[in-house]
Formats: C-alpha cells, sequence, structure tokens
C-alpha cells in the first residue's frame, strides 16, 4: 500500500532523516519505535506532505505522493492523527468530525461513518456539542483519532496516540486501533510505549538518529536483546 | 436633548458604526487566517466606492449594475493584492508581509491618483437616498436606514457562511492551524482567496455607502475610514468577526453621541477612535471579545 524509498530530510543543516526505506502493506499494523528526536514524526509528516522531503520516493497504491499538496495526498486516502492531538480548540466536537469529513460529499457514508465512530468513542457522542477545547486530553485523542477516520482514509497514521494518556486510557486507544485495523484500515503507527505497540504490529522499524537499525516481526523485536534495553526498560 | 433628536443620533452613530463594522471585518478576518493587517484594506475600500463611480458615471451602467460590477471586481483586486504581494511571502517572516502590504498600499492609492486625479470627484447617487423618512417626530436620511439594514444582512449572512457552511468550517479551520486544516484536504490556497473575497467585498460594500452617504470620491477618502475600522477591529478582538462588528458599532456610536452631547468637541472627532485604541490597548489588549492568553496546543 505504502513504499518509502531512501528518504532523507533536513531542516536547514539537521539531517533528521536518513535514507529511510520502509513498507506498509495492504491491512497491516507497521509501528516505528524510537527515541525522541529519531526522526519518527518527520517521516510520517512527509507521507503526507507537510515537510517536504530533500529526496527520496513516497509511492500510495503505486502513486508517487512527493511534491504533491497535503490536501491531495489526504483526498487520496492517506490520513495522519497529528502528535499532540492538535483538534480544533474552538469547534464543537460534532464540528471536528465534520472538518474530518471535509472533502467528502457522499452524505450517506459521512452519517454512517460517524455512527462507527460514535461507537467506538461513546464519549465523543455524549459530548457531541461541547467544545473540543474543553475535552479531557484523552476526549481530545478520541477526537483526533475520530476525526481522521471522518476522512474514510484507507491509511491511517498516528503519531504517539497514547502520549499522556493514563495506562487505561492508553490501552483503550490501543484497543481501538485493533478494532479499527479489523475493519480493514492499514495502520502506519509511531510510538514511545514500545511494548503495546510492538505487541499489537505485524511489523516494525527501530529508527534511531534517523536511520533505521533493526526491523522485523513485532513479536520477534520483543525478543531482542537491544529492544529490550532500549525501549522496553529491561 | 430631545428624544426625538437623540434617537436620531442613534441611527447616525448606528449606520457610522455598520460602515466601520463592514471595514473592520476585513482586517480581521485576514489578522485571523494570515495573522497580517492588511494596511491596504482601507485602499480597496476606496476602490469598490471609484468602481462604482466608474460604472455609474462613465459607462453609464443602472445603478444596481454598477454596485454588483464595483463588488466583484473589487473582490478581485483583493484576491490579485492576496496572489502577488503576500502569497509568495507566506513563509516569510511577518514583518517582510507587513512591508509588503503597506507598498501596496501606496502603490494602489497613487495607482487611483494617476488614473483618476487627486481632485474630489462628486458620486451620483440614486434619488432615493436624497430623502428623508419621518419616523413620527424623529427624522431619518434613508441613506442612514439603507446602511443599517445592508450591513445588518451582510453580518447576518457572513455569520451564517462562517458557521453553517463548509468554507466557513474552513476558514475557521485555517485561522486556528494551517498544518491541521491541511490535514483535513483543506486547500489552503483556495480558502485564503476566499477570504479575501469576503473581506473585500464587505469593503466595497462598505466604500459604496461611504460614498452614498458622503457623495464624493477621492483617492484618498479610505485612509481615515480605514484607520478607524482597523481600531474597530482591535477594539472588538482583532481575529474576531462579532468583535469586529460589535467594536464598529461602538466606534460610530461613540463619535456620534460624543458629539452631539459636547458639541465644543467636534474638532475633536477623529481623535475618538485614536483615543479608544490606546485606552483598549493599556487596559484589555486582546480586545473585548479577544481571548487572553490563548494556547494553543
Ligand atoms: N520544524 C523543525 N525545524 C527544525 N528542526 C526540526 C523540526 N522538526 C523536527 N526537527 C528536528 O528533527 C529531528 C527529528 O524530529 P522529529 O520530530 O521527527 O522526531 P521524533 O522522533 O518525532 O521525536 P519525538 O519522539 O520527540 O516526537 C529532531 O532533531 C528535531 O529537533
Ligand atoms: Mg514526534
Amino acid at each position: 500500500m505504502l513504499e518509502v524509498e531512501g528518504l532523507n530530510v533536513y531542516y536547514g543543516g539537521i539531517h533528521a532523516v536518513k535514507g529511510v526505506s520502509l513498507k506498509v502493506p495492504d491491512g497491516k499494523i507497521i509501528t516505528l519505535v524510537g527515541a525522541n528526536g529519531a526522526g519518527k514524526s518527520s517521516i510520517l509528516r512527509s507521507i503526507v506532505g507537510l515537510v517536504k522531503p530533500k529526496s527520496g520516493s513516497i509511492k500510495f497504491k503505486g502513486t508517487e505522493l512527493v511534491g504533491r499538496l497535503t490536501n491531495k495526498i489526504v483526498e487520496s486516502g492517506v490520513v495522519l492523527v497529528p502528535e499532540g492531538r492538535r483538534v480544533f480548540a474552538d469547534f464543537t466536537v460534532l464540528e471536528n468530525l465534520k472538518a474530518g469529513a471535509y472533502s467528502r460529499t457522499d452524505k450517506q457514508k459521512i452519517e454512517e461513518d460517524l455512527e462507527w465512530v460514535f461507537s467506538l468513542f461513546p464519549r465523543l457522542k455524549e459530548r457531541i456539542k461541547q467544545r473540543a477545547g474543553l475535552l479531557s486530553g484523552g476526549e481530545q485523542q478520541m477526537l483526533a483519532v475520530g476525526r481522521a477516520l471522518m476522512s474514510r482514509p484507507d491509511l491511517l497514521m498516528m503519531d504517539e496516540p497514547s502520549l499522556g494518556l493514563a495506562p487505561q486510557l492508553a490501552e483503550g486507544i490501543f484497543r481501538i486501533i485493533g478494532e479499527i485495523n479489523a475493519k480493514g484500515k492499514t495502520v502506519l503507527l509511531v510510538e514511545q510505549n514500545a511494548k503495546r505497540a510492538l505487541e499489537l504490529s505485524d511489523y516494525a522499524y527501530v529508527l534511531e538518529t534517523g536511520r533505521i537499525v533493526l526491523e522485523g516481526l513485532g513479536t520477534d523485536l520483543m525478543k531482542d536483546e537491544r529492544v529490550r534495553k532500549a525501549y522496553l526498560g529491561e | 436633548m430631545t428624544l426625538a433628536l437623540f434617537l436620531q443620533h442613534l441611527a447616525n452613530g448606528i449606520s457610522l458604526g455598520s460602515l466601520y463594522a463592514l471595514v473592520a471585518i476585513g482586517y480581521t478576518m485576514v489578522y485571523g487566517i494570515l495573522r497580517l493587517i492588511n494596511f491596504a484594506h482601507g485602499n480597496i475600500f476606496t476602490a469598490g466606492a471609484y468602481l462604482a463611480f466608474v460604472g455609474v458615471a462613465l459607462l453609464q451602467l443602472s445603478w444596481g449594475a454598477a454596485y454588483v460590477m464595483a463588488i466583484v471586481l473589487t473582490a478581485a483586486l483583493g484576491v490579485l493584492v492576496e496572489r502577488v504581494a503576500y502569497k509568495p511571502l507566506r513563509d516569510a517572516p511577518r514583518i517582510s508581509v507587513l512591508i509588503s502590504a503597506i507598498a501596496v498600499s501606496f502603490l494602489l492609492e497613487n495607482l487611483m491618483v494617476i488614473i483618476f486625479g487627486g481632485r474630489p470627484k462628486s458620486f451620483f447617487r440614486p434619488p432615493v437616498f436624497d430623502q428623508v423618512m419621518d419616523i413620527g417626530s424623529v427624522k431619518v436620511p434613508t441613506v442612514t436606514f439603507a446602511i443599517i439594514a445592508a450591513s445588518a444582512v451582510l453580518v447576518i449572512a457572513l455569520s451564517y457562511m462562517l458557521y453553517r457552511t463548509k468554507p466557513g468550517l474552513a476558514m475557521r479551520a485555517l485561522s486556528s492551524d494551517f498544518d491541521t486544516a491541511r490535514l483535513m484536504a483543506i486547500d489552503v490556497d483556495k480558502t485564503v482567496a476566499l477570504t479575501f473575497v469576503v473581506g473585500s467585498s464587505l469593503a466595497a460594500v462598505g466604500g459604496i455607502l461611504w460614498a452614498i452617504k458622503f457623495p464624493q470620491v477621492n483617492p484618498f477618502m479610505g485612509g481615515l475610514p480605514g484607520l478607524k475600522a482597523f481600531v474597530a477591529a482591535v477594539l472588538g478582538g482583532i481575529g474576531n468577526v462579532q468583535g469586529a462588528t460589535i467594536g464598529g458599532l461602538m466606534l460610530g456610536l461613540a463619535e456620534v453621541l460624543l458629539v452631539a452631547v459636547f458639541p465644543a468637541f467636534s474638532g475633536y472627532r477623529d481623535a475618538i477612535a485614536f483615543v479608544a485604541l490606546i485606552l483598549i490597548l493599556l487596559w484589555k489588549p486582546t480586545g473585548i471579545l479577544g481571548q487572553e492568553g490563548r494556547v494553543k496546543v
């Protein structure tokens, strides 16, 4: 579904992503783990066109994404739940979800997806008219995920969805990522919570200072000595 | 002051304030989205009045056709200014865009001097606006009434657009966060252009109504009203459309009523706006409806 080849991202003189290649096959959950500043967000933001890579190719369903505008990329079926949620604070919950469906015109299906999002996150339904800025952190995260789903993506990318959430809430988010995937959505996940992310994923990449240093099946990586030391705190 | 006289002043103040509001909305919308004080906005107001003048006096169009043409062309001019002078600088430091805006303002002003000459020209208005309506013992010129009615309709239509339509949703999304708006598949360039269409159209309506109220046009006519409308936008809380409306009305009312109550101050009429600006900046710099210390997550 998604193929990244030799991706290089610079910020001025900082070489943040150094020749990264990765594959996200149809229907799978792929995870990217790495320490702070490893370049995880930069990769996701390049895929969705918010950062212009210096070189490399990003192919989604066979078409090149590099050089296209973000709104076009999102319309083609890739969406990102950005780091830090970034819900529209002045919008109501419902307006945020509608913003997610901005480019769509299939009213019937939008209603269906809205119902689906509410079934995944019943809390959002209870707070449908509330301003998003007044939601708790966990609820905002649910809203950010729900809003992304409203664009009916084929590939859902999430940048640290469990960040700042209590363990129980984080667990809820991971459970829902599984549910979303079971519905046929491909997922590319970036996580600091490596244990849960690796358990959940079919395949994973470990990123260190802009380079992929390790990759493999999630369950295999969990047994890897280096991963256990660096990311699982053992 | 008799009640009738007071009501007359009130109507006059509301109508002047409505005009400030129409222009202030354009300042505030552009600021809300681009964080730019569009210095050329006063010239857009002037252009609206001049284009109506051209339609009526030179092209001999009907009133309605001339006004519609003026509004459409002014909207196009606003979009052109954005494309040429602001869009290429979207990632540049804000001060560069501000300087560009000031340059555009001078350019438009001088272009109008070159094209139309520096001398004021009288602005023909539909004869209905020469009349005065008697409501009981209150005398209200038809212009005053028309300005209030037109502005009210436009402000309501604008609120509807902002809060009930998709382009409005896009504008509000953009004013909160460009990148996240992009992630909603919102076309940033189109939405910014639309913002200029809306702001410039309202300024054109303001300019035309101004020229109907004070029936003449000159290349500098947008200067003072533009500046006052900017003050109104700051007064209401820049970036906030309701704020701009309230700020405009307050300023219009203050000008008219203060002079009515203290005729000796009539020479200081234009200073009121700037005193208000200083006071608001000292007392509540974010304006009446502006949020304080709003943190963006
Ligand atoms: N806009 C920017 N301008 C300059 N440098 C940046 C910018 N964004 C990221 N960087 C730098 O690029 C490197 C990678 O950042 P990135 O945000 O991709 O890391 P990350 O893996 O997502 O980290 P975190 O886990 O803290 O979110 C860092 O060194 C960071 O300082
Ligand atoms: Mg990050």
